[in-house]
């Protein structure tokens, strides 16, 4: 029951949400919903009864799909990373005046409904049915509220993320009348045998519509804009969790129904991925814009976990299952200390900021705390994830993981550079009247700092949540 | 047998209702409950409560597939009469002809969904068509509908021509106007061997459909129908009418296409390929919504032939709920188009801020026919794939066709960027809280069968 709770909540809040004409009341009411949503998720982390977790009711008989719900330690974990997220986010731009703000924050939960439904969906028209749901949303958020060329950036990145879901669907239905029972269920496409050239070909209608969504070298190139464009609390909810929706689905979706051509094509996946990871964090190097540092940096780190996924051993995967929580923590917190600087200075250019220290020195501390967390430096969250997927890269390849090691250097270089503008040197014109960030928007980033260094410090609970799903994959090969 | 009659009689009483009143509203609320009737006298005779019997000499048959297919073109005109019955009465002077119209051409469609010889399926074609010519001309002052229907008349007759040739050399071939005498000739396991003559026959039978369907390369002629015609009548033909085609479409051919071995499947796969590029990469370059949603229509005709490509049970199915999907979305989106001053896609700049409910609802409609999920169109979208997965063999034909589909996001999110995104003020005139009411059932209804497609099926079923 849990699961449908967690999908439900949001859908229904964020419906009436559309109807609440106050401001002030839309503001609070969906902090509420997201609130409650974080109590249940957490009721679903520490439950001990399985039941809960899972839900199964007829829906279509005759096409052999249920809406199945299930919640494995992977699940269990982005959706509460998702449940963390939304709080935290309604919390840090609660001082922001959006216009038609109950829209935006219906469109907002509706978007968490879609989330919580592709975490939890063990029935494959389902899963994709909650993967286009979560997508719809966002689109309308992005163009009515983001930048000046939202509209064309936003459609580049609708388009591109539906043709993958497309030929997912063909995928979809194509196993679909390969299982023995013709059914959706995940169950059911897990003992799907195909021969190897169907394996080979399906494998990359799932891999185009993920690595879209991830997204991977070269699919990737409408997400810089994206993320720039869209307003920046749609952007924490794309880089922050929805990328994760295409790990997720690698995981849940992909290894299991596809072995052998998912060891087949590891090499060029990975390859890709790498990459990917140098030309990102090379670009990063050269962006005048915080956020567009930001978004390039969040292309390399997807990319090492897309990497260690296809390395397929114990380390690796372990890594990237606590990664994932880990890069949404960081990354909604770098968001947050990037909206707090445009909404407070007019600007996010590198070149009209610096001295920021000097007058909101709480503010850099926690910069400080959450880029450190970006290149993972030991201590931070990050540094156990990359470790063990580093970790995982070198049982692989040593090559391959000395290639990915460079970005580790370049993260170095261009976060250290962002503080270094952004935080030192002599107060400029935009930074002269500064003042120190306060309320919410501390409040947030202290529960986000101390969580960096706590998951930090015991990354064990993290680890013990998602050892079945390691174990699960494992075991498959 | 009692959607033909009723529908004939109903067209005639249609027809006298103008002696007795003039009165425009109540020659349409006399539409409106005549096709109360039709659906209620078809709904009868589909559970073998009532019917009208007339020994028609095998010429017709009539089974649950067309029936239920009559009864979603009935209630698909009266969803159409409630929402757009006040721009049917400003067309022109002659409201009663117009209503009396539309019932021949439901008489028409009753007859393409229950023929069983190619001489009913001449007789039905042109019943459905030759309103059509003069609905297609109604307003008799405006050039572009003169021209339109003049146009309209040439090519069909042509494409009538073509047919009526076709069938001529099908009988002397076989010596029958049945459907389906072939497959009966040789003996079980021996490959069917079909005449020189037979197979022109069949080809020519299969051009003047695809003529009547809009399939590429016969599709020239709907562009400029569409866009002349009153634009009424352009939501009634781009969506029942279609939609009737092709049941009669795959009527003719589930059982004939033996003859033509396995080139039928590359021709057929040639026009549908041919009908998705066309009918897609031009829709994008359009200006007027109008334009657009005649290529739009050409698309989803591409995408409605996989029914006739796979040819088994999903894609029967899928069909009827492919007309349920595309004709409610398009009945929607046409009727607020008539209600806008402008039909650029400029003209729909801000709607949302000065009529949100049209905005809303005309989204969901343009979602449906993009085929996104909790839309009905999203189900229809999923048979007409499905069933060509499950016929194996032609998983590129599919691939092809989603990325087609991809494409089609491009021009129906256009207007949803007109509509939300761009500052401007949408001129509409005549908008009622009736209208907006039923155009929040039509949006829900499509949400509803987009969740539970099974509401459709079922029916379909019991």
């Amino acid at each position: 029951m849990i699961p449908v709770l967690l999908i439900l909540i949001p859908l229904l809040t964020g419906l009436i949400s559309f109807f609440i004409k106050d401001d002030k009341s839309v503001k609070t009411w969906s902090l509420l919903s997201a609130i409650v949503t974080l109590l249940i998720a957490f009721t679903a982390v520490f439950s001990c009864y399985p039941a809960q977790l899972s839900y199964d009711a007829a829906w279509l008989p005759t096409l052999g799909s249920r809406f199945a719900l299930m919640t494995d330690g992977m699940g269990k974990m982005l959706c509460l990373l998702t449940a963390v997220s939304f709080p935290l986010i309604f919390a840090a731009i609660f001082k922001n005046n959006y216009k038609q703000s109950s829209g935006f924050y219906g469109l907002m939960l509706l978007s968490q409904a879609g989330l919580m439904g592709v975490f939890t969906a063990a029935d494959a028209l389902v899963f994709y049915f909650f993967w286009e749901l979560a997508l719809i949303p966002v689109y309308f958020l992005c163009s009515i509220w983001g930048g000046e060329k939202r509209i064309a950036v936003t459609f580049k990145f609708f388009i591109y993320t539906f043709l993958g879901s497309l030929l997912m669907l063909v995928g979809i239905l194509f196993l679909y009348f390969h299982t023995n029972d013709h059914s959706f269920a995940l169950k059911s496409f897990y003992h799907i045998h195909l021969s190897g050239k169907q394996e080979n070909f399906i494998f990359w209608l799932f891999f185009i519509a993920f690595a879209i969504k991830m997204p991977i070298f070269p699919f990737h190139t409408w997400q810089p804009d994206a993320y720039e464009q869209s307003p920046t609390a749609t952007t924490m909810v794309m880089s922050g969790i929805m990328v994760k929706m295409g790990i997720f689905a690698v995981v849940r979706w992909l290894l299991p129904v596809f072995p052998n051509a998912s060891v087949q094509f590891a090499n060029i996946i990975i390859i890709l991925s790498v990459i990917g990871m140098i030309y990102a964090s090379l670009i990063a190097i050269r962006q005048d814009d915080i956020k567009r540092l930001i978004a390039y940096s969040s292309i390399a780190h997807i990319g090492l976990m897309c990497a260690a996924i296809f390395t397929q051993n114990k380390t690796g995967l372990e890594g990237v299952m606590i990664q994932m929580f880990n890069h949404g923590i960081n990354v909604l917190g770098l968001w947050i200390v990037a909206d707090v600087i445009e909404q407070k200075l007019g600007t996010r250019k590198f070149s009209e900021l610096g001295g920021l220290a000097q007058k909101a020195p709480v503010l850099a501390i926690l910069l400080v705390v959450m880029s450190l967390a970006n290149i993972a430096l030991p201590l931070t969250n990050a540094f156990i994830g990359e470790f063990l997927m580093f970790n995982g890269l070198f049982q692989y390849n040593i090559w391959i993981a000395a290639a990915a090691g460079i970005s580790i250097i370049l993260a170095a270089v261009y976060t250290l550079n962002m503080i270094q503008k952004v935080l030192y040197g002599n107060t400029v014109a935009a930074t002269e009247n500064a003042v120190e960030i306060s309320g919410n928007i501390q409040l947030v980033l202290v529960i986000l700092a101390i969580t960096v260094i706590v998951l930090g410090v015991y990354p064990q609970p993290m680890m013990e949540l998602t050892k079945d799903t390691v174990n699960a994959i494992l075991v498959n090969h | 047998m009692n959607a033909i009659i009723v529908s004939a009689l109903l067209g005639v009483v249609m027809m006298f209702s103008g002696i007795i009143t003039t009165k425009r509203s109540s020659i349409t609320y006399t539409a409106t409950i005549s096709l109360l009737v039709l659906l209620v006298a078809n709904v009868l005779n589909t559970y073998g409560i009532w019917e009208v019997h007339v020994n028609t000499h095998g010429m017709l048959q009539f089974d649950k597939f067309g029936m239920f297919f009559n009864s979603i073109a009935i209630t698909a005109t009266l969803i159409y009469v409630i929402l757009s019955g006040k721009d049917i009465e400003k067309t022109g002077i002659h409201v009663s002809e117009y209503y009396a119209l539309i019932f021949f051409v439901l008489c028409g469609v009753s007859i393409l969904t229950s023929f069983n010889g190619l001489l009913m399926l001449f007789i039905g074609i042109e019943i459905l068509s030759i309103p059509l010519y003069i609905l297609t001309g109604a307003d008799k002052r405006n050039l572009k509908s003169n021209e339109a229907s003049l146009k309209y008349f040439l090519m069909g007759s042509f494409s009538t021509g073509i047919m009526l040739m076709g069938i001529a050399l099908i009988y002397g071939a076989t010596g029958s106007f049945a459907l389906g005498v072939l497959h009966d000739a040789p003996a079980a396991g021996l490959p069917v061997k079909a005449s020189f003559i037979e197979v022109a026959g069949i080809l020519l039978l299969f051009a003047s459909m695809c003529f009547k369907v809009s399939a590429a390369p016969f599709h020239f002629w709907t562009p400029d129908v569409y866009d002349g015609a009153p634009s009424v009548f352009t939501s009634f033909m781009a969506t029942i009418v279609k939609s009737a085609g092709f049941i009669a479409f795959i009527r003719l051919f589930e059982s004939n296409t033996q003859a033509l071995g396995p080139t039928w499947k590359i021709l057929l796969s040639f026009v549908i390929i041919a009908t998705l590029l066309i009918g897609n990469i031009t829709a994008v370059f359009q200006q007027s919504v109008k334009r657009m949603l005649a290529y739009s229509s050409i698309a989803q005709a591409g995408f409605m032939l996989f029914a006739l490509y796979s040819n088994n049970d999903l894609a029967k199915e899928g069909i009827l709920l492919y007309a349920v999907a595309y004709s409610l979305a398009t009945i929607g989106i046409f009727a607020i188009l008539i209600k806008m001053k402008d039909y650029t896609f400029d003209g729909y700049n801000g709607l949302a801020k000065s009529e949100p409910v049209l905005a809303f609802t005309n989204t969901i409609f343009l979602l449906s026919l993009a085929g996104i999920p909790l839309t009905a169109g999203f189900f229809a979208k999923y048979y007409m794939l499905a069933s060509v997965v499950k016929a194996g063999g032609s998983l590129w034909l599919v691939v092809v066709a989603v990325v087609f589909a991809a494409i089609s996001v491009y021009y129906y999110f256009r207007l949803i960027q007109a509509m939300y995104f761009k500052e401007g003020y949408a001129e509409t005139t005549g908008i009622s809280n009736r209208f907006k009411n039923a155009l929040l059932v039509l949006a829900v209804l499509i949400i509803l069968f987009g969740v539970f497609p099974s509401l459709v099926l079922n029916s379909f079923y019991f």
